[in-house]
């Protein structure tokens, strides 16, 4: 015990043992800080990218901070509920039969490019008079483009470039077709299309016929750069799988290392102590194993059976037991099975069970441990493989997956470089992190290797 | 007298050889046989999971009834017809088609089967697949994408495995050098796998940089020169090779510079050092030579390895390989594809490690077969 605390304490000679112990802490409390902010369910469910989790989100756009490096200053995201939000006021004015309720949203447009969409959720609680809507747009050079007047449903989306009317009107102040979004943030009949910066004023005035009908409005402004890590092709919020990819990846990769490691070590003490056919079987069973492909049958249980990530954890520990480190494991066990201490506690009458589990073990435990930490990145890796061959577990968001759907999406083609990078980053922390802390935890629980 | 001692030793030294004959005769035996009930418990398996012990037969009824209703459907659009004259016409198409495959023997029996025919190397025909050139034979398929796979592992494997035996040999001399503790440092990287690399090289060199080509295995068209087709051939080579050479490639240094320093710091070498031999010769004679076993499996175990592919780095760079064919395969619930693949990798380790143990009594004098195990 005394010995291993004095070797623990001669990890903190390796500045590269203490820089991947760093990476594993920060990539341990992004894991808890995943599961503590977003509830598994709840990162399933958004992960399946139904539109009440997606809405707010444009398609395929790289992270806000991607402006700090990139040389135009690309239109940020936002949603705003009318009254909800200190700018978007709205006002209440009751009549006699009819109300009118006055929205008034400005915001200042300062970017180098359009937003790819905006949006109108309008939500009314009306029983049979459905409310009627104006909205006008006011642009920084003083212009008003009347957007549309339209009588809402209780559950109405108004999408802006989907407006045919709309899109007429804007010909008509262009002089010439115009796509909707780009009509609306440009100086009217400037060619080539010149960016209109500064205040805008979005106008709703909503007339009511019931009354206490509500109407709640958010608008919704799909911009070229979102949130935190920024969104993929379906919309998703790529936040959940950067962050949910950290404890799967880790509970992956520990359980599969831990359970292979020690399962083959507790077989080949079982083999070694007892010999004869026992160890004979085992022998035999990791040549057989030997000659089975071990990628081709995880592909065949992905392809066939299931794509649980579970199942494939499972599948992953039982053929990788049987491989070289049970020879590795059954050389020293045979070695340490001769020594005298063995044969004093035969002498005293321990049991089989006994001599394995405390007096055969702890010998090889110092140097089981540079290995499981460092086969961790290998089983994470595995997983991200086997994402990339598309028999990813669907449901669960991964690294593996993102970089597939990246890939598969022709993220490499059309330059969204941030969509790979992201989970590719997280992914060579891991590596990195475990392989650098079990390098020096190899460097100095074995013997051979000490000083070298 | 003497001529009586002479014919007793000859009597003697024959008696030993033939004993040595004999025991070595055993061992090979022992040894075939043992190598042989590998394989066959191998391949059996590997049938066994390739058919989910017989899962997969019924996903293939269903999907034969499937095909042969909307064949059917299609067939008789235009054709007034009762309802039982149609079903009839389903159950024999079915049945046809069933048979056609195998499906109608138990799957218990025709696993059986399936492992005489790998066993004897009669690979046989495809369910599904088709060879590029039409061909159902799976030794066709097998055959045609062998090449690419050849070219792509044998480059990298290749010469991944000289670099890094040769720097590791240099490196242990200058053990503690700035370029020892470099390679330590980077040793880790190795933790990713090539197509990992793989997608950052693409990223680099094909999106950013423009200067190589994102995947595959020539332009399309392909050059008609063959001067000009073998330089794009090599352009488009260097990204995966070099994928798979760099994922490994400081990991494997360290571990060869590891090995050898293990073995520099014996005593004889010490020795050797002390009489004043050449560096040269003290690593030709005392750190090669007793290192030569390793060596030789280590090379032995990569060219049989360059027969598998690699599959996920084939498939991020869309390179023609066997280890893409073999993806495809169990795609398409082809058994034989994929028994055939495994077989010949079966066969060819069996005679590696078979061999192996020859190699190490000639290389080695301290290893000597020996009539009873180990």
């Amino acid at each position: 015990m005394k010995a291993l605390k004095n070797s623990l304490r001669e990890i903190f000679r390796y500045p590269s043992a203490i820089f991947g112990a760093i990476l594993i802490l920060l990539l341990i409390a992004l894991a808890i800080f995943a599961v503590i902010k977003i509830p598994y369910e709840e990162a399933v469910k958004h992960w399946r990218g139904s539109e009440e989790y997606v809405y707010k989100n444009p398609k395929n756009v790289p992270p806000e901070w991607y402006n700090l490096f990139s040389k135009k200053n690309l239109p940020v995201s936002f949603a705003v509920v009318a009254g909800e939000d200190k700018e978007f006021t709205k006002v209440v004015t009751v009549g006699e039969t009819t109300s009118t309720i006055d929205y008034e949203y400005s915001f200042d447009f300062q970017y180098d490019d359009y937003p790819q969409e905006l949006f109108l959720y309008i939500q009314s609680n009306h029983q049979t008079k459905n409310p009627f809507l104006s909205v006008v747009l006011e642009t920084p050079t003083g212009e008003e483009i009347k957007i549309s007047d339209f009588g809402t449903l209780n559950n109405q989306t108004y999408r802006f470039s989907q407006d045919q009317k709309l899109s007429t009107r804007l010909r008509r102040l262009y002089g010439c077709e115009v796509p909707t979004i780009k009509g609306l943030f440009s100086i009217p009949k400037s060619d080539p299309l010149e960016i209109n910066r500064g205040k805008y004023t979005l106008r709703i005035m909503v007339t009511t016929f019931e009354e206490n009908n509500d109407v709640r409005i958010e608008f919704v402004n799909h911009g070229l750069v979102y949130g935190l890590f920024g969104t993929d092709h379906m919309r998703r919020d790529l936040t959940i799988a950067i962050l949910w990819g950290a404890p799967i990846a880790l509970v992956f990769g520990l359980v599969a290392a831990a359970g292979t490691s020690i399962l083959s070590m507790l077989i080949a003490a079982v083999g070694a102590w007892f010999g004869g056919w026992l160890d004979e079987l085992i022998q035999r069973i990791t040549e057989i194993n030997l000659v089975l492909p071990f990628l081709s049958i995880l592909i065949m249980i992905g392809t066939f059976y299931s794509r649980s990530i579970w199942i494939i954890l499972g599948a992953t520990i039982v053929l990788s037991i049987f491989t070289g480190a049970i020879k590795t494991d059954r050389a020293i066990f045979l070695q340490v099975k001769e020594s005298t201490y063995i044969e004093a506690a035969k002498a005293y009458g321990a049991s089989n069970g006994r001599i394995i589990v405390r007096y055969m073990v702890p010998r090889i435990i110092p140097l089981l441990i540079p290995g499981l930490v460092s086969a961790i990145p290998s089983y994470v890796f595995l997983e991200a493989s086997l994402a990339l061959l598309g028999l990813g577990d669907p449901t669960i968001p991964t690294w593996g997956k993102v970089i597939n759907d990246a890939r598969e999406n022709g993220a490499l083609y059309v330059g969204q470089f941030y969509w790979i990078l992201e989970p590719a980053a997280l992914l060579m922390i891991t590596g990195l992190g475990f392989a650098l802390f079990g390098f020096a935890l190899d460097r100095i629980f074995n013997p051979r290797l000490r000083g070298m | 007298m003497a001529t009586d001692t002479i014919t007793e030793v000859q009597k003697l030294s024959k008696a030993a050889a033939l004993s040595t004959v004999k025991r070595l005769s055993k061992f090979m035996l022992v040894r075939l046989i043992m190598l042989f009930i590998t394989i066959v418990a191998g391949v059996y398996l590997t049938i066994l999971i390739a058919n989910m012990g017989g899962y997969v037969d019924t996903i293939m009824r269903n999907d034969i009834r499937e095909r042969v209703n909307m064949q059917v459907s299609a067939m008789t659009a235009n054709k007034p017809m009762n309802t039982e004259n149609r079903a009839a016409l389903v159950n024999d198409m079915v049945a046809l088609e069933e048979k056609r495959l195998g499906l109608d023997t138990p799957f218990a029996i025709r696993s059986v089967r399936y492992l005489k025919n790998a066993l004897t190397l009669n690979l046989g025909r495809a369910v599904h697949m088709v060879s590029d050139h039409g061909s159902r034979e799976v030794r066709n398929i097998i055959l045609e994408r062998l090449p690419a796979t050849l070219l792509l592992m044998g480059t990298s494997q290749l010469f991944l495995f000289f670099i890094s035996l040769y720097l590791a040999l240099r490196l242990s001399r200058s053990y503690g050098s700035f370029w020892d503790k470099l390679i330590i440092t980077l040793s880790p990287t190795s933790s990713a796998p090539p197509w990992f690399y793989g997608i950052f090289f693409i990223l680099i060199f094909a999106a950013w940089l423009k200067i190589l080509p994102f995947s595959g295995m020539v332009s399309a068209p392909p050059p008609k020169e063959t001067g000009a087709y073998i330089l794009d051939l090599l352009k488009h080579l260097i990204l995966p090779a070099g994928s798979l050479i760099v994922s490994s490639l400081f990991i494997s240094i360290y571990n060869w510079r590891t090995f050898f320093l293990i073995y520099s710091s014996e005593d004889y070498v010490d020795v050797a050092k002390a009489k004043g031999l050449t560096s040269r010769e003290i690593e030709r004679r005392y750190i090669l030579r007793p290192t030569l076993p390793t060596i030789v499996t280590n090379f032995a175990l990569l060219i049989i390895g360059l027969f598998s592919g690699a599959t996920i780095t084939e498939t991020v760079f869309l390179w023609p390989g066997l280890g893409r064919t073999i993806y495809r395969a169990i795609g398409l619930y082809d058994t034989p594809v994929i028994v055939g693949t495994t077989i010949i990798y079966a066969y060819l380790l069996a005679f590696t490690v078979f061999f192996l143990d020859f190699i190490y009594a000639i290389v080695d004098p301290r290893v000597k077969v020996s009539g009873s195990n180990n």
